[in-house]
């Protein structure tokens, strides 16, 4: 089987793809002074892809507090241990469901659309009229795109933390009658902000990057056809959920 | 000889393969300044490929594409940009940037490498949407555009830099006659007021005729005739009594090589 997978050229591919995409990266590195220029154009993605995900991102957030509230609640209240239904419900979204969920939700709502978006700027040539233009693609379209996911991301994941507690909130104590103070109380005083909310911070900058990087690169190398940029879109999902999750791991056990 | 004198585009010994497809094979061609000059050929013989290379958007395998004293196939990226500032390409289907309106689209090269007054920036870009009909349409997305419309927008955008040299990549498609005697007479006009060298590539014989110079017939991967467009329409040799005449009979295959007809269509009982 092994054997078959290097004979195909499926080992190769994959790590040519990954060994390109870090190249890629450099270079939108190295264009990020010359999108400066341009940075009207990273505003107008900050809003596209950070203002435009609120939705999505604040419904989510709200729904995973409440359902981490009731689950919670349950498996607490058998060893007695409710009081500390804010402090739990707190530490889980800062330290793991903040950053790691919303970088899923912006892999598939934010993501997509910069793959699809450049994806068809390349089938329409759109980035060669640029290039004869003596335009920088990279400079003009990637690396604003790229500084708006790095940046929207910590944002988005403080929010859906905010409203996920609210939610933890709205289940724990006003449905099921934890104390208000405790929930608050205990919360403030076991959260840390260095260690549990800044933490969660870097993490949600790390999955902005990577996932932002991964929807440039898919449609910036998507074969100029229809059938190309729906592969490069689909693309985006899978590799960032994958990364995202693989990389969350890698995090953790560095932070803890 | 002065720099005047020197063509301002000299390809010589082009060799290019896609795949297993020679598409060029040692091509020489020269391109006088200030002239308007007319590639031509059969579909899929490299004349859009040509164009590439004369931008440097593709590097040869082999030879030499002298823009201007610059051997573009060696330069680094600075120096392609900065010879591309001075040069217009309209690409087959326009390229229009699909986030800004038509205003935008033609401004957007003054905007990215001169720093204008925003009032002349106004002025040049009404002036050249003028020339191509569409100062009407200046507020308008490309995707409320007609191709024949698109293809004119690109145009201005193409020349509102004013470029040394413009690419023209089948500009006269989609445009019905008003509008293909104007962009005929534009090009004319830039080329006689500003002494800009043009190069087009198009299949309209009747059109090429009015505008062009020079015309050169591309097949088989080199420059297989080449005359003022009159005297190449009358030329007695096969290749352009084939092409300009329209026959599937000569040197230039109608049908893609493939294999026996009979047998494909199982007349042979092969098929299954």
């Amino acid at each position: 089987m092994n054997a078959r997978f290097l004979r195909d050229g499926y080992v190769t591919d994959a790590l040519a793809q990954i060994g390109a995409a870090g190249l890629f990266f450099f270079t939108i590195l190295g264009a990020v002074p010359k999108s400066l220029r341009h940075f009207r154009e990273t505003v107008r993605q900050i809003w596209f892809v950070g203002a435009m995900s609120l939705v999505i991102i604040m419904t989510c957030g709200l729904f995973v507090g409440m359902v981490l509230a009731l689950q919670l609640y349950h498996t607490l209240s058998i060893f007695g241990g409710t009081a500390a239904l804010g402090t739990v419900v707190a530490l889980s979204l800062f330290r793991e469901l903040g950053p790691v969920v919303t970088a899923l939700l912006f892999a598939g709502r934010a993501g997509t659309s910069i793959t699809a978006e450049i994806g068809l700027m390349r089938a329409t040539d759109q980035l060669a009229a640029m290039e004869m233009m003596a335009v920088d693609p990279v400079a003009y379209v990637v690396a604003p795109r790229f500084l708006a996911g790095v940046i929207a991301m910590p944002i988005l994941a403080c929010v859906f933390n905010a409203l996920g507690i609210f939610g933890g909130h709205l289940v724990g104590v006003t449905w099921l009658g934890v104390d208000n103070g405790t929930f608050w109380g205990n919360m403030t005083a076991n959260v840390e902000v260095w260690a549990d909310v800044i933490n969660g911070v870097w993490k949600s900058l790390a999955f902005g990057a990577v996932v932002t990087l991964i929807a440039v690169f898919q449609g910036y190398t998507t074969p100029p056809t229809s059938e190309g940029v729906a592969y490069a879109t689909t693309r985006t999902v899978v590799f960032s959920s994958i990364v995202v999750l693989a990389l969350d791991f890698v995090l953790t056990a560095f932070l803890m | 000889m002065s720099r005047s004198a020197e063509p301002l585009v000299r390809v010589r010994g082009l060799s290019t393969r896609l795949g297993d497809k020679v598409i060029f094979d040692g091509l020489d061609l020269d391109i006088p300044r200030g002239s308007i000059t007319a590639v031509m050929g059969p579909s899929g013989t490299g004349k859009t490929t040509l164009l590439k290379h004369i931008t440097g958007q593709m590097r040869p395998d082999a030879g030499e594409v002298w823009v201007d004293g610059s051997n573009v196939p060696t330069l680094g990226r600075d120096a392609l940009f900065a010879l591309r500032e001075r040069i217009g390409y309209l690409f087959q289907n326009s390229a229009l940037l699909t986030d800004f309106d038509v205003f935008e689209n033609v401004a957007f090269p003054l905007r990215q490498h001169a720093r204008l007054p925003e009032e002349l920036v106004r002025n040049i870009v009404l002036t050249k949407l003028q020339a191509v009909g569409l100062r009407g349409a200046a507020r308008l997305m490309p995707s409320e555009l007609s191709g024949g419309m698109a293809r004119r927008v690109a145009l201005a955008r193409a020349i509102v830099f004013d470029p040394m040299l413009i690419l023209y990549d089948e500009p006269f498609v989609g445009l019905d006659p008003i509008a293909l005697n104007q962009v005929l007479k534009l090009i004319r006009t830039l080329n006689q007021t500003l002494g800009i060298t043009s190069i087009l590539v198009a299949h309209e014989l009747s059109a090429v005729r009015r505008v062009a110079d020079r015309v050169h017939l591309l097949a088989n991967g080199k420059i297989v005739a080449a005359g003022a467009p009159d005297e190449l329409a009358r030329g007695e040799s096969d290749w352009t009594k084939q092409f300009f005449g329209g026959e599937a009979d000569g040197p230039v295959p109608f049908h893609y090589p493939a294999g026996d007809y009979a047998h494909d269509l199982g007349f042979d009982g092969s098929a299954a």
